[in-house]
């Protein structure tokens, strides 16, 4: 159960090696804090003694995003050894090769940040609903707000997994569960090492505050900085030569 | 019986879950309706939803609202018999003007019969007459089984003491029967003082609290430095009719009369407006308005509930809420609560409403609050950032003090906290198993603290 400022007692992250993700759960550690399950693709790999999150107990599981049949049975045995899911944060996500135009190489970047998304996100609503309570913390993009000409297969994932995590927000209104839906710009993480850094770069705890802020205060979308919120408000409809001409 | 999807809060309005709310009679409630509900994540009780944080709210399962049932008042017995459901407002309107008072009232009339049994709910008379849970005689309890066992403290010692406290877990509190306290009148004679510093409060309370029934003090813990601390002391009894006749000639006439005003109710949606700087002139105001001391007749609803005069008044602290931070510690360990006040005025939080108490001897409730000492009560908005940060550092205070939290407020709580502050907690979690043994009674305090 979260407690009253909202410090929850157990949270998971699909995609657990995420700097993003840890950062999150760094956020959101407090006394209450209990039970940290990171959910990764080789759990055996990850080495979790030296993962301190506080005082709380971390535990690796193993999970693939593209394992769609296996996601609901996934969350129900989490739950059913875990107990109730207080956040979950879905930080799974690839950048896909620069200039992608590989169609099968497109389709597994698909599979992954778009597909697994909503599988995973639906197992966990599913859940969330059940127990009357929780959150599910969506990782998405300001690449997906505005797709760009230098990576579109992988901003339209993002846009993809926004507009489902917004309307999933929408769906479990009343449940009890919610959706948090983070639109970071640029962040300088292990993902994104030797790219060109853009305006309003941030770092992983920035977002991580945010999220932190976000859950706080019930918040269904942030923008990570803040401002992006504003510059992409009118990106959008920038015209067609001007915004080729911002992505060179 | 009616069932609805509803979202659920504390009084404080934190931390909502959605649970499918039972409106039920005593008689509607039998053994297949209980494992009905109780699939899968249990049941439980709430009464007017008074408790601060999340004791009476269940996350996607049942919570059962009992109506109200009948009062049975034994006036040669000096008892009265009412239903679990029955709230303290109904119950004081059918006394009073009988001439009988409740033997232990909380700050509000909105608590139910089985709510104050649940939470041992303490007022201004702890010092001299202990908890509600003190004073009752005889209760019914619906066990998970779903069987009525009517108990006493004599005929099942362990559960009745696990129930006297035990925040709806042992089963749900069907009916009680409890003693009264005959009054003359509907009026209280209250002594009211102001103090300049805490150590001048403490000083009077530790010297003169137990020439009067009643006694707590209001505390400014907005005010710092050389005022940190100042307070107003009321102390008083119920007025005998001598006392009214000499004051108030013209009441004597009815003096029972018993017309709890309500003002106005708070509207929805309204912003935070207890922010520091209103709390602080508000703070100022009252303390400039107490005279440096006076004696006088005040009405049961301006001397124990005044708040009640404010409906809703818990919407004044906008959408994100507000929590009751309430802890006693040991009469030795006054350098504690000393320590407290400074944090909390220095930290900048505005706390509306602080009320300091002497607390009397503990009862024999496992899981019962009151320890003699000191208790500080305090609301804190909920929206500010670091509030957390601010909790766990009280909290340690507390703990390092032998002090603990009361569960009625609690909305904060670690199990490892409850564990270093209920040291019955064991005896406590075998009496429930054994009445309870697949965990049908649940709730979110429950989960959060793992009370199972």
């Amino acid at each position: 159960m979260n407690n009253a400022v909202k410090q929850p007692q157990t949270v998971l992250v699909l995609g657990g090696s995420s700097q993003i993700g840890q950062a999150i759960v760094d956020a959101l550690v407090s006394p209450a804090l209990r039970r940290v399950i990171l959910a990764v693709r080789d759990p055996d790999a990850l080495d979790v003694e030296s993962i301190r999150f506080g005082s709380a107990n971390v535990v690796a599981v193993g999970f693939d995003a593209t394992e769609t049949t296996a996601h609901e049975g996934f969350v129900a045995d989490l739950a059913e050894r875990f107990g109730d899911l207080d956040v979950v944060v879905q930080a799974f996500g690839q950048l896909g090769a620069a200039g992608l135009d590989d169609p099968i190489e497109a389709a597994e970047l698909a599979q992954v940040n778009y597909v697994g998304a909503v599988s995973s996100g639906l197992a966990v609503a599913r859940r969330l609903r059940a127990q009357g309570h929780g959150t599910l913390v969506v990782l998405s993009s300001v690449a997906g707000i505005r797709t760009r000409p230098s990576n579109f297969v992988y901003g339209s994932t993002k846009a993809g997994q926004d507009a489902f995590a917004t309307g999933l927000g929408h769906a479990l209104h009343g449940s009890g569960a919610r959706v948090l839906t983070v639109r970071p710009g640029f962040v300088r993480s292990s993902m994104t090492t030797g790219l060109p850094e853009a305006p309003f770069s941030v770092d992983p705890t920035e977002v991580a505050d945010a999220v932190a802020t976000g859950l706080r205060r019930e918040s269904s979308v942030v923008w990570v900085p803040g401002i992006l919120q504003l510059v992409f408000g009118l990106l959008r409809y920038a015209p067609g030569f001007v915004w080729r001409k911002l992505d060179r | 019986m009616r069932t609805r999807q509803l979202e659920l809060t504390g009084w404080g309005r934190t931390a909502s879950s959605v649970a499918t709310v039972v409106d039920a009679s005593d008689d509607e409630l039998d053994a297949s309706t209980i494992s009905e509900l109780a699939s899968p994540r249990g049941i439980i009780a709430r009464g007017l939803g008074r408790a601060y944080g999340d004791p009476a709210q269940n996350a996607g399962g049942s919570v059962v609202r009992l109506t109200p049932g009948p009062i049975v008042l034994d006036p040669a017995g000096g008892t009265v018999t009412a239903g679990g459901g029955v709230g303290f407002d109904e119950l004081l309107r059918h006394l009073v003007a009988r001439g009988w008072f409740v033997p232990v009232t909380p700050g509000t009339r909105f608590v139910t019969v089985g709510g104050a049994i649940a939470s041992d709910i303490h007022g201004k008379n702890h010092h001299t007459d202990g908890t509600f849970g003190s004073h009752v005689e005889a209760m019914t309890l619906l066990l998970a089984d779903g069987t009525r066992r009517s108990i006493t403290e004599s005929s099942d010692p362990a559960l009745w003491w696990a129930t006297i406290g035990g925040m709806g877990l042992t089963g749900i509190i069907v009916d009680a029967t409890f003693r009264l306290l005959p009054i003359e009148t509907s009026r209280c004679m209250v002594e009211t003082e102001r103090m300049p510093n805490l150590d001048a409060l403490l000083d009077r309370m530790e010297s003169g609290d137990d020439r009067y029934r009643y006694s707590v003090a209001w505390v400014d813990l907005v005010a710092s430095g050389q005022h940190l601390g100042r307070s107003v002391l009321t102390r008083g009894d119920h007025a005998t009719v001598d006392e009214v006749a000499a004051e108030h000639p013209a009441a004597v006439d009815d003096p029972l009369v018993f017309h709890p005003p309500a003002l106005a109710a708070v509207p929805r949606g309204i912003p935070n407006v207890l922010n520091k700087l209103s709390v602080r002139a508000f703070n100022e105001v009252w303390y400039r308005k107490t005279p440096l001391s006076h004696r006088g007749l005040e009405s049961i609803t301006g001397f124990f509930h005044p708040l009640d005069m404010v409906g809703q008044w818990n919407r004044l602290y906008g959408a994100p809420g507000f929590l009751q931070y309430q802890f006693v510690v040991p009469f030795e360990a006054v350098d504690t609560l000393r320590t407290i006040v400074r944090t909390v005025s220095a930290s900048g939080q505005a706390s509306f409403l602080a009320v300091l108490k002497r607390m009397g001897d503990a009862n024999r409730g496992m899981l019962s609050f009151p320890t003699p000492g000191w208790t500080l009560t305090m609301d804190l908005p909920a929206g500010v950032a670091r509030l957390g940060d601010l909790l766990e550092r009280l909290d340690h205070l507390v703990l390092d003090a032998g002090g603990r939290h009361y569960l009625a407020k609690d909305a904060t709580a670690t199990p490892s906290m409850m564990r270093a502050e209920y040291p019955r907690l064991e005896e406590w979690l075998e009496i429930r198993r054994s009445v309870d043994p697949t965990g049908i009674w649940m709730s979110d305090q429950a989960r959060r603290l793992d009370l199972y």
